[in-house]
């Protein structure tokens, strides 16, 4: 198995830890932060206060480094400035999707070994949803 | 508010922000879901020629297969989801075809975006938690809850 497998894997498996001990695995929760109306729980905001931490200070290093990764290979740095409208629209669309769930693509897939069939629909819908974008190759 | 879930929070939102941080200072890659995943969509290697397949399986099955083995050591997540399935191939729909057409999700944009400073990313992140607040405020008022 080549090294790039090896650590891909090792870090899904603790982005999903990372998911599942913060619970934003559990679709309840994340609807907790977005419904403002209800018993509003702010457990989604500590979670990424405290993802950017560590994600910050990995930019940090990335650019000090001139983007090069810590073996020497290349580090492909988003490269897109402009605000358009595929932007807002799909973050529209998407926050759609969300609010109704309370699923977004990480939970979702992390989601799938505990949460039995409605998990499975969601993802199903998801991934037709990513190939009927990429049918449209004129939506950007 | 479950007591203590806030903490829970923090420490999952740490570990995250490792996974996050291990991808892209090891492989030199952004730990965006929805664009990994897109990524076993073919035609295969289309943004990215020559690109192999083999770490993004191996993180999604890694992103999977965590929450199974956490439970095997006795740290079960409860998890509650709606069981409607109109609700769910909708809302399915509209976040596979929507974290396409915005270019990312609340990792690669949330997480690893607002880290980095873009300002594209600030916009998609106001704009999908405003949009899904808005949303779970319409659900609630029209049904009576939100799941």
């Amino acid at each position: 198995m080549n090294r790039q497998v090896l650590i891909a894997g090792l870090s899904g498996l603790l982005f999903g830890i990372g998911l599942a001990v913060s619970e934003m695995v559990n679709p309840a929760r994340v609807l907790g932060f977005l419904d403002l109306l209800g018993d509003w729980d702010p457990t989604l905001a500590f979670v990424m206060a405290g993802a950017l931490g560590p994600m910050a200070l990995a930019w940090l290093v990335a650019r000090r480094r001139g983007d090069r990764t810590l073996t020497g290979g290349k580090i492909h740095r988003p490269m897109a400035k402009h605000i358009d409208v595929s932007l807002v629209a799909g973050a529209v669309l998407f926050g759609v999707g969300w609010g109704f769930v309370g699923l977004c693509p990480g939970p979702a897939v992390a989601s799938l070994g505990i949460a039995g069939s409605p998990a499975w629909i969601f993802f199903a819908a998801l991934v037709a949803g990513m190939a009927l974008h990429r049918l449209l190759p004129r939506l950007g | 508010m479950i007591e203590g879930a806030w903490i829970n929070g923090l420490l999952g939102g740490v570990v995250i922000g490792c996974a996050g941080a291990v991808l892209l200072l090891l492989n030199g890659r952004v730990a965006g879901i929805s664009g990994i995943l897109a990524q076993l969509l073919p035609p295969w290697g289309m943004a990215d020629q020559g690109r192999s397949l083999g770490p993004a399986v191996a993180f999604l099955v890694g992103l999977g297969l965590a929450p199974i083995a956490l439970a095997q050591t006795g740290y079960a997540v409860s998890v509650s989801i709606t069981d409607n399935v109109a609700v769910l191939i909708v809302g399915g729909l509209l976040v596979g075809f929507g974290t396409r057409l915005g270019s990312g999700c609340t990792s690669g944009h949330g997480v690893c975006g607002l880290s980095r400073g873009s300002v594209r990313s600030l916009v998609a992140v106001g704009t999908f938690m405003a949009v899904a607040a808005v949303t779970t405020a319409v659900v609630r008022l029209t049904t009576g809850a939100v799941q």
